[in-house]
This record gives C-alpha cells, structure tokens and sequence, in this order.
C-alpha cells in the first residue's frame, strides 16, 4: 500500500533526554530573539522606521530617565510578586487564573483603610492594617474556590477565572460609592493631602536618590528569596510537591491533600492581595477596575514560563515590563503606532518562548539524518 | 409590555456574541483544547471583518451590500483561523501549556484589534474614527415587514441576518456533534486522545479542525458586535468582558451547543437587567456580575451531582503526545 | 508472492533513549495459527506489537503483511492491514455506549445511525455467544464486559490478525475459557492471532506456537507441543532458577490486626467490601487471593485509613504497649501518629507508592519529611538511607536525584519496598508486589517479605499468582465480589481449590 520511498515517515517526534542547562538556555535566548526580529520587520513595515531606532526608543522608555527606570523597576516588581503568588499553586496543579480578581479585593481593602483610618492610625498601625487585610481579602477569593475544589473537585480554573469579574464588579460599585466628582466612577487620589498609607518614595535618597520605589523593590525581593526557601526546601513546599505529581500519592503518604489545597490557593490568593496592597499604596494611591491592568493573567505566563523558579521570574517579569514600557514610549514617538501595539508585541514574543519550549523537550528524527543517530 | 419586548429584545442583541463564542468554544473544547485565547479570538473577527470592510468602502465607487457583507465575513474568518491556527500550532504541534498559550493569544487578540481599531484609519492616512456605516446597515437589515407583524415581528424578526446564522450555526454544531460519526470522533478525542488515536483517528488533525472551526465561529461573534452592535465602527475594550463571558456560557451550557442557546438569552438579559432595576449606579454594578455568579452556581452544581455525562471533556487543557510513555 | 504467513517481522528495532526496547528482532506470524509471544516483563512484547499496531514506529527494521512490505505510521494504518490490537489497558471512553466504542473512528455516511450499529454489534456479539449489552456505557461495564468490547471492535472492523496484549490478567477462569474457545474459532475462520502472555500454562493450552523474547532480544521460536513449561521458562529466563520459595516456620504468632464485618463503597456506589472478618499474626505471612477486583485494594485502603468505610471495625494490637487501637475512622497520619506502624505497598507504584518527578532521595522523605520541628525538611537522614537502599537492594539508578520515572519497574519496586521496610513496620501490606518485576528481582522481594516475617512482622501479601501465594504464604484468604469466600493453609492448600473458591460467588449465580 505504501512505495518503497515512503518507508518511514519524513520526520518523526521523540522525547529528549534533559538537555544541558546551557543548551536549553541557549534556545530560549534564541527565541526571544527571533521574535525582537520579527517584531522588527512588523514594525518597519507600519511605520517605515529604522527598526534600530525604535529599538532605541524602547530602551528610552525604559531606561530614559531616573524616574523611569524606578517606574521600570516598580512594574518589575510588581509583576513578580504576582508571579511569586500565583506559582506554589501552579506547582500544585490548582490553576489559579483568578489572581486578577485576588489583586483588585487586596487594593480595594487597602484603598478603604487608607479612606477610613488614614486619618486616625498611625503610620505603622496603618501600614501594618492595610498588608494584613489586603492578605486576607485577596487570601479568601482564593480559599472560596479552593474549599469547592478540594471538597467537590469543582473545576478552579474556570471558578477563579468567574470570580476576577465579581471582584471587578464590586471595585466598580465602590468606584462609584467613592467617586471624587459625582459621575466621574473615579475615586482620584486617596489622602493626596495627608499621603497617609502612602510607602514612602524618598526612603534612604543619599543611596536611591529623592524618588524611588526602593521599599516595593525590597518588599518583593524580600519576598522572592523567602518564596525560593519555602517551594524548595520547606515541608510545605515538599508537600505542595507531591499533591501536585499525584493526589493518590499524597494521601497514602498521610498529607491531608484538602489541606494542603486550601492552605496553598489561599498562599496564593493573599500574596496576590498583597500585590494589590502594592500597588494602591505603593504607586497608583488610588483603586479602579484597571487597577490589576492584567497581571493576574500576565503572571501566569511568567510563572509558567519560569517553570516557578523565582529567579528566573525576575528575569521574565522584567522582559515582559520592558516590552510594555518599551512600546508605549515607542507609541508616543511614532504616531502610526499605538499604546495597544504593545500587547501585539508582547503577545508574539510570548508565542515564540511557548513554542521554544518544545525544541527543549522534544527532539526531531529526518529521515536521512538517521543513519547518523544508529552510528 | 413594551418595556418587556424592548428588554427581551436587548438580551438577545447582548446574547447572540456570546452564542457565537460558546458554540465556537464549545467546537473547540470537544477536542480537548481549553482555549482561553477566545476573547482574543474574537477581537480578531471584529477587527479582520472591520478591516476588510474598511478597505471595500475606501475603495468601491459602487457600493454592493451583498459584497460588502461577504467580503466582511471573509476577513473576519481569516483574522479569526489565524488565531485558531496560532494556538492549535502551539498547543498540537509544539505542545506548550493550553491556558498560557491561550492567555497569550488573547493578549494579541485583543492588543490587534485595539491597535488596527486606533491606528487603521492613520494607516489609511485619513482622519477619525474608522467607521463603515454602509456595512454596518447591510448587517442590521431585517425582514422588511417585521415591524408589520406586532409583538411577533418585534420579538422575532427585529433583528440582522447574524441573529439567525448563530441559532442555526448552534443547533447544526449540536447535531453535529451529537449525532455524526464526525462528531463522535471528535467527542472521543477530547475525551480521551489516546483511545481515539487507537481507533485511527487523527488526532491532531481533529484538534486543528477543531479549533480552526470553533475559532472561526467565535470570530463571527465578535463581527456581530462590531457590525450589528456597534452598526460598523471600533471602541477600544468596547467588546470587554463577554470573550470571557462566552467562555463561561460554555460550562452554564454544559459543553451543549442547544442549551447556549436559550442561556445566551439569559445571560444577554442578566448582563442589562441592571438597567431595568431601581437601584443606584453603584448597585448596578453589583447586577453586573449576576451571569458570572450564575456560572459559578451552575459550575457547583454541576461537580456537586458528579453526573459521568455533564462533566467537561476528560483530556480538556491536557496536551496529547503518543510515545509518552 | 503468496505466502502462508500472515506477518513477518524483520529486524525489528526499537530504543527509548538509550533503553534498547527491542533488539534486532525477527518472527513470523502464520494464517489461522495462535502464537504465543512468552516474556517476561520488560521483555519487549508489548512494545513489538505496538510497532505493528501503529502506536510506536521502528528505529529499524522491515514489516511485512502478506508477503508485501508495510510502513505502519498510526494506528489506522494498522486497521487498513487489518490488524487490530487489544490492549492491556483497554482503550475505549468511558461515557461512550459499547456500540458507540465500536464504531469510532470507522468511515461512512456522515449522520451516525447508532441504532443500525447497535443491532449490528448484536449480530457479531451472538454469532460468537458473547455476553454484550451494545447500549450499555462502559463506565457500567466489569472487566470482562469491556475486554468484550474490545475483541467484538477489531471483528467489526474485520481484523484478520489480532493481537492480544495479556488478556487472561483479568479475567476469570471460566471467562479465560470462553475466551479461548473464541479465539479457537477465529483460529478456524484463518486469522492469525498473537497472544502476548507469561502464564506458562495458558500458553501450552491455547498456542500453535511460541516466540520467546527476552530483555528485548529475540531468542527463539518452538512448536507448544514439543515443549513444556521447564524448557519455556529456561528459554524466558535464560537460565535455571528455583521454583522453590522459602516458608520459613511461623514463630511467636500474636494476634496483630483483627478485621471484622468490614463493608464499603466504592467510587461507582458498588459494595466493595462486604462484610469481611479476619485476623493477622505477627511472624506469619497472609496471602489474599482473588480476581482483579474482587476488594482487595479496598481491603488494604481501609486499614491503612485510605479508604471510607461504611461498617465494620479494625483493631490493631499494639506490640509495645499492648493497647487495642480501633484504626476505623482515622486518617493515615493519625494511624502512623498512634505508633500504629502499617507499612503499605499500594497496587500503582508510580501512581501511588512515589512520586515520579522526584529522585530517590525525595521519594524516600515521603514518609519522614515531617521529621524534625523546623518548618524547613531535613535531607541528611533520607540521603544516608537512600543511600543504603541503593547498595543493600541492588538498586540500578544514575544516582538519588534521577526522577524515579525513569528507572526500571524492578528498581522503583525496590526503592518502594525499602523505604517501607525501612519504617520498621509491625505489619507490612503489600498489594501485587511483583507485579511486572523479572524473577530475579521478584525473589529478592520474597526474600525480603519472609525476613521481614522471621522479624515478627504481620505482613499481608495481595497476590495474583496462584503458585506463589501457595508457596510463599502461610494462609490464603480468598476474597471473591468483596466477600471472604474461604481461609486456607498454604501448605495444604491446592490451585484448583483456591480457583474454586476465587470464582464461587459466580457459580453461585
């Protein structure tokens, strides 16, 4: 039925044996710059710009100015404390993709002790207020899920993914509730006069100059050096470990699986309320539907394609922020293109770091490149 | 009553681009391929069917309705099977992660079609709002004497030939599914790719088709809301969450292209029923998440009765590689 | 060219990495014989014949079908020659009908008419005197019902060479009987049928011929009726080994573990376990008998706190402190927390017993890594004892961190067995502990279950080989639908009355 030239197939897929780390590295790096290539070419033929000098618009937007490259770092950082809070549950298997939803609870629970207490605490109370109830506002949009999944295994991909619109709502409604100009849905900026919860931005300016965002930086690295300590060598990250390789396994080993479900969304949930609590009292000093910006989603791929390493997560969370940042300064120079561009960009060099993925776990077998491997 | 037709009326002009996003995903889910990239998927047919009909009214002298509704369709089907290709590329061919890779096409979904919606005209290198009202009303038109026929004309014939396509696209992909040999095939690979590979069928060739179709599908949601919504223009986010939403009328239907129809209405009149109630704007938007809660009811409900035949398709988000071993 | 072979392999190669799965291996399978392919696990048949089926793809090698040489790329490539495979592990979707399995994937009229397939099915299925409801879903179905689904779905797509990847595992045996007199009949109709196998006597009843395959080379094709079972198992094992098992006398035999009336469900809502009693001795070994599903893996789970029970009680009898410990209704963690030591071997090794992402090391922490106060685990102890599992047991592996799903069964059986030996346990259960292990290493593990026994450890041994829990235990329980159909003295006892006793309830009905 088959001619004798079409023995074999043309090309044939096999699993590889783990390549070197510098190899895998190597065609990762490779993919990321195939795809800074071909957004070159995209841009050139829009905008009929040098792609060298767009590039370099990039780097400006970057890197332009003192205050930009705090603005760059803070975006960084904010990224990777999503990352950070999303990944112990990935590892688990428990798709978090609610961490939007988990970021808006987390600012809009800080953004009211700011409104209400700001006045009254004092400055540590304050601070110390609004982290707690941010952990456990994002915390619970994260447990609620996690009790259905653990108890009924309902699916939690689709449960958190719903619940990022509830949260979205209900930051709506107190948008609304809080309005500074009625009919505005704008809340504007909390406590611009008093700056009470504000994280100070002139801490230690003899080393970070008078404005930087030094406390977020040390808060998230603080955070990933202790997220690295506890997915690798801790008893919970052992037992995070194990549920996720095979629930069957964690039960016979005695781990109470539904505990460990809920102890780890909710990790999860809180440090993205966390993020939120960054982000209201830390940059914007105000709460909007637009607060979370998409990183609840965006993290997910730093995660994913960190494989949860938080190391590596710094480095994702930073070229993903470098495209953004590096678009919209390209946007406000070249008028053909626009601050959506960004996304286009980020998108395909995202599909190139996907698709790299598999020339590190598979490997391909030519027909005539056969006789070579049997030797 | 006429309160009632007008509310029934706007439910379904708000369900009929979430019937085209939930069939297309339901196509595409049956597969086993959970693809989270539709919102995005449907940003491209809004914005392909959008362009296209751009470029036909810029440059026709005489302009065909007939031809401006095809050639419109035609691109809004390409920019959509691009997206269904992107990601059937990704996740069948190079295996990476279903929800990222979906993630990542809604991403490019969405940013295209913001970015085209904005910059298309400065492309074109004229001025404003790119708009293609020509079009637009070869969209709306309805059956000339609908408005003849009373409350019956009003409740049913109100509406552009997209309404219709979308209920017969969904009754059609029902019997396909349920009643073909293609379709069994189809359900077994979602089901359980390995058994279906054994059987002799192609699998990836199933999973491609799939999500090119479905893709295809959801992308005409989106040219609904473009044309027939929007009557032939682009507001930035103006599609917003009902990418999501579709997704999430996917499970309220419980992967049943028959029963998205009648919860498309629903969901359509919980997503304006804040308008119709006496309540504050703050309170309205409380109303707003009604069609996500009840999702998530639906989504209880359904793991809480554990029934074999209501629950997602076994292999859905999982990708399949033969030799795994 | 006409030939009267139906298949000929030549050459055949296949290699994992750098596992050679199959070595350079040539057989021939004639029209309208029965051929038994005999190996021991790990042999290489199932992979062979997955090659043939479509599922895998030679690294070398030619295939011929009919005298005329075949590239086999997929699985429908297979079905185009007309070989069907019937898999270990059946390949059908659980919340299809039979029918519905039956004609998947086959071409034809695009509307679907499952009534006309059904009444189809209907004919095959009482032409050959099968017992198939074609509408019934398979999620509904016993063992042998879907096994029946399988074998009437090549005959429906009218397979002339059928491949059978061990289907007497989990069969009974009247069932294992009619399911030879079928394939007789099919031998009848011309089709060449290969049976991939390792019960000896099965293979000296049913096959023309045997081809024998071990660790992936080919070693020789005889005719059954000039062999015998010495010469086959010499052929499959390369060289002699003792049948004889050692059962060491029971000494200082205290009550350990007493069961009594243990009833429960499982997943589907079935009875599992109905009303099962009975006890276990500290230095004595209890074999559990019975056929695949006949509640031994519900038993097991429900003592070690695995399981939920709906009725019926558990004792322990703590040998340090003399307490009576009631294990019913406590988590596996509270079990161990009490100083209940239950040592568990669970049936899915990789599935259940180990992780498979993880090295040894890793894999040895699962039961220790609470150890210790400090919030962070401590590795020194798992290391040092990884360690020594790797030299006392002959563990084959690059080294501790290498995932322990990379490893041979044998080597994760090992890793398995020694970190629960390790637990020093009082009573150590095992569920088909030598399942798809080679002879030398399934020694290795009775050797260290009766030393484990000489310790005075209660062990429970679940079993599929009749021989072995005849020679290895000191008393046989056979669980027959969930019930205790019969205790015997392994040393009185004979195959054909625990055989008897495995399938009683059946006569029953």
């Amino acid at each position: 039925m088959h001619n004798e030239k079409a023995k074999e197939p043309f090309v044939r897929l096999v699993k590889r044996p783990s390549l070197p780390f510098w190899k895998s590295w190597l065609i990762r790096i490779a993919s990321v710059l195939l795809s800074l290539a071909l957004c070159a070419v995209l841009i050139y033929m829009i905008t009929e710009v040098n792609p060298l000098r767009a590039y370099t618009a990039m780097f400006e937007g970057v890197f332009g100015t003192e205050r930009r490259i705090w603005n760059s770092l803070r975006d960084t950082m904010i990224l990777l404390c999503v990352g950070l809070a999303l990944s112990p549950a990935f590892k688990m298997r428990f798709w978090n993709l609610g961490g939007e939803g988990q970021i808006l609870m987390g600012g809009l629970i800080t953004a009211a002790v700011m409104r209400y207490c700001g006045d009254s605490f004092p400055t540590w109370l304050l601070l110390l207020t609004m982290v707690i109830t941010s952990l456990v506002a994002g915390g619970i949009f994260a447990l609620v899920p996690a009790y259905f999944k653990a108890r009924w295994n309902t699916n939690e991909t689709l449960f958190t993914l719903m619940l990022n619109y509830v949260a979205t709502q209900i930051v709506a409604c107190f948008s609304i509730l809080w309005e500074a100009i009625p009919g505005s849905a704008n809340i504007g900026i909390i406590n611009s006069a008093t700056k009470a919860g504000w994280i100070p931005t002139d801490f230690l300016p003899g080393i970070f100059g008078n404005f930087n965002y030094s406390i977020n930086v040390i808060i998230v690295l603080a955070l990933t050096a202790f997220m690295y300590i506890y997915m690798k060598y801790s008893k919970h990250g052992y037992e995070i470990a194990v549920v996720g390789e095979s629930e069957n396994t964690a039960k016979y080993a005695g781990i109470n699986v539904k505990n460990v479900i809920l102890r780890t969304a909710t990790l999860s949930g809180a440090l993205c309320g966390l993020t939120g609590f960054l982000l209201v009292a830390g940059s914007s000093h105000s709460i909007s539907t637009s607060t979370g910006d998409g990183r609840g989603f965006t993290a997910i791929i730093v995660a994913w394609l960190a494989k949860f390493n938080p190391a590596i997560m710094v480095l994702i969370s930073f070229i993903l922020v470098f495209l953004d940042k590096g678009t919209a300064e390209m946007a406000s120079q070249f008028t053909l293109l626009n601050e959506s561009f960004a996304d286009v960009l980020t998108a395909i060099v995202l599909f190139f770091i996907l698709g790299s993925e598999f020339f590190i776990n598979y490997g391909l077998v030519f027909r005539w490149s056969k006789h070579k491997e049997v030797k | 009553m006429s309160v009632f037709i007008t509310f029934i009326q706007k439910a379904i002009t708000q369900g009929i681009p979430l019937l085209y996003g939930a069939t297309g995903e339901i196509i595409t889910e049956k597969s086993g391929n959970l693809n989270l990239g539709i919102p995005g998927i449907m940003y491209l047919g809004g914005i392909g069917g959008l362009t296209g009909a751009f470029i036909y009214e810029m440059n026709t002298t005489s302009f065909s309705p007939v031809l401006a509704v095809i050639i419109t369709f035609l691109c809004a089907i390409i920019f959509s099977v691009l997206g269904g290709l992107i990601y059937s590329f990704l996740t069948v061919t190079l295996r990476a992660n279903q929800n990222v890779t979906g993630l990542a096409l809604t991403t490019f979904g969405t940013g295209l079609g913001n970015y085209l919606g904005g910059s298309l005209s400065k492309i074109a290198g004229t001025v404003g709002q790119i708009t293609v009202y020509s079009t637009g009303k070869a969209f709306k038109a309805t059956v000339p004497f609908a408005d003849d026929l009373g409350i019956f004309g009003q409740l049913f014939l109100s509406y552009g030939f997209l309404t219709y396509l979308s209920i017969a696209i969904a009754i059609f992909a029902a019997w396909f599914i349920f009643r073909t040999r293609i379709g069994l095939n189809l359900r077994s690979v979602g089901e359980n790719p390995a058994t279906a590979d054994a059987a002799g069928i192609n699998v990836s060739r199933y999973k491609y088709l799939a999500t090119c179709i479905g893709a295809a599908i959801a992308g005409i949601g989106g040219l609904y809301f473009v044309m027939e919504y929007l009557g032939g223009t682009w507001q930035n986010n103006g599609f917003g969450d009902r990418g999501w939403l579709a997704v999430a009328l996917v499970i309220f239907a419980r992967w049943k292209p028959n029963h998205a129809i009648w919860g498309s209405i629903l969901f359509g009149g919980l997503y304006i029923l804040y308008v119709y109630l006496p309540f504050g704007d703050a309170i309205q938007e409380i109303f707003k998440m009604l069609p996500y809660v009840v999702t998530i009811f639906v989504l209880v409900f359904t793991s809480l009765k554990n029934k074999r035949e209501q629950q997602p398709p076994a292999s859905l988000g999982i990708t399949y590689f033969r030799e795994d071993r | 060219m006409p030939t009267s072979n139906a298949i000929e392999l030549r050459n055949i190669s296949k290699f994992f990495g750098s596992v050679v799965a199959n070595n350079k291996i040539s057989l021939d399978v004639k029209k309208g014989e029965i051929l038994s392919l005999l190996g021991e696990n790990g042999s290489g048949k199932t992979t062979l014949m997955n090659m043939l089926s479509g599922i895998y793809f030679p690294d070398e090698g030619h295939i011929y079908v009919d005298g005329k040489e075949v590239t086999i790329r997929s699985p429908k490539d297979a079905f185009d020659l007309k070989i069907g495979m019937i898999h270990q592990h059946f390949k059908l979707i659980d919340i299809f009908t039979a029918a519905e399995n039956i004609v998947l994937g086959l071409p034809g009229s695009l509307n679907l008419d499952i009534k006309q397939v059904a009444a189809d099915v209907k004919v095959l299925v009482d032409k050959y005197g099968f017992k198939l409801d074609p509408d019934k879903k398979i999620y509904e179905m016993s063992v042998s019902e879907k096994q029946t689904v399988e074998i009437v779905k090549m005959l429906y797509r009218g397979a002339n060479i059928l491949i059978l990847d061990e289907p007497t595992a989990v069969l009974t045996p009247s069932e294992t009987e009619h399911l030879f007199d079928v394939l007789r009949n099919m031998k009848q109709d011309g089709k060449a049928i290969i049976i991939i196998t390792h019960k000896l006597n099965e293979v000296l009843e049913i096959s023309d011929r045997v081809s024998v395959l071990r660790k992936g080379e080919y070693i020789g094709t005889v005719n059954t009726c000039d062999t015998n079972e010495l010469a086959l198992t010499e052929m499959m094992v390369g060289k002699k080994v003792s049948l004889d098992i050692e059962r060491p006398e029971p000494e200082n035999m205290e009550l350990r573990l007493e069961v009594k009336g243990l009833t429960c469900y499982n997943l589907e809502g079935v009875k599992a376990l109905d009303d099962v009693s009975f006890s276990a001795y500290s230095g004595e070994i209890l074999g559990i008998a019975g056929i695949a599903g006949s509640g031994q893996k519900e038993l097991l789970e429900s003592i070690a706190g695995l399981q939920k029970v709906s009725s019926g009680s558990v004792t322990y009898y703590d040998p340090k402190s003399g307490n009576e410990d009631e294990l019913i209704g406590k988590t596996p963690l509270e079990i161990r927390e009490l100083g209940v030591a239950l040592s568990f071997v669970p049936e899915d090794r990789l599935g259940m017993g180990l992780v498979g992402s993880m090295g040894i090391t890793d894999n040895i922490m699962l039961r220790s890594y609470r150890d210790g106060k400090s919030f962070l685990t401590n590795r020194k102890g798992p290391k040092k004892l990884s360690a020594d599992i790797i030299r006392t047991l002959e563990v084959v592996a690059p080294d501790d961190e290498t995932p322990v799903s990379k490893l041979s069964g044998g080597n994760v059986q090992k890793v398995l067995v020694g970190r629960e030996i390790a637990a020093a346990p009082t009573v150590l259960m095992t569920a088909y502990a030598v399942r798809g292990l080679d002879i030398n290493t399934s020694y290795t593990i009775y050797d260290l279950l009766n030393e484990q026994k000489k310790k005075g450890v209660a062990v429970v041994y679940v079993g599929e080989d009749l021989d072995v829990l005849i020679e290895l235990c000191d008393r046989i329980m056979v669980l027959c639908g969930g019930k205790v159909s019969g205790i015997v003295d392994g040393r009185t006892a004979t195959k054909e009355q625990i055989g008897l006793l495995m399938t009683s309830r059946e006569k029953g009905e």
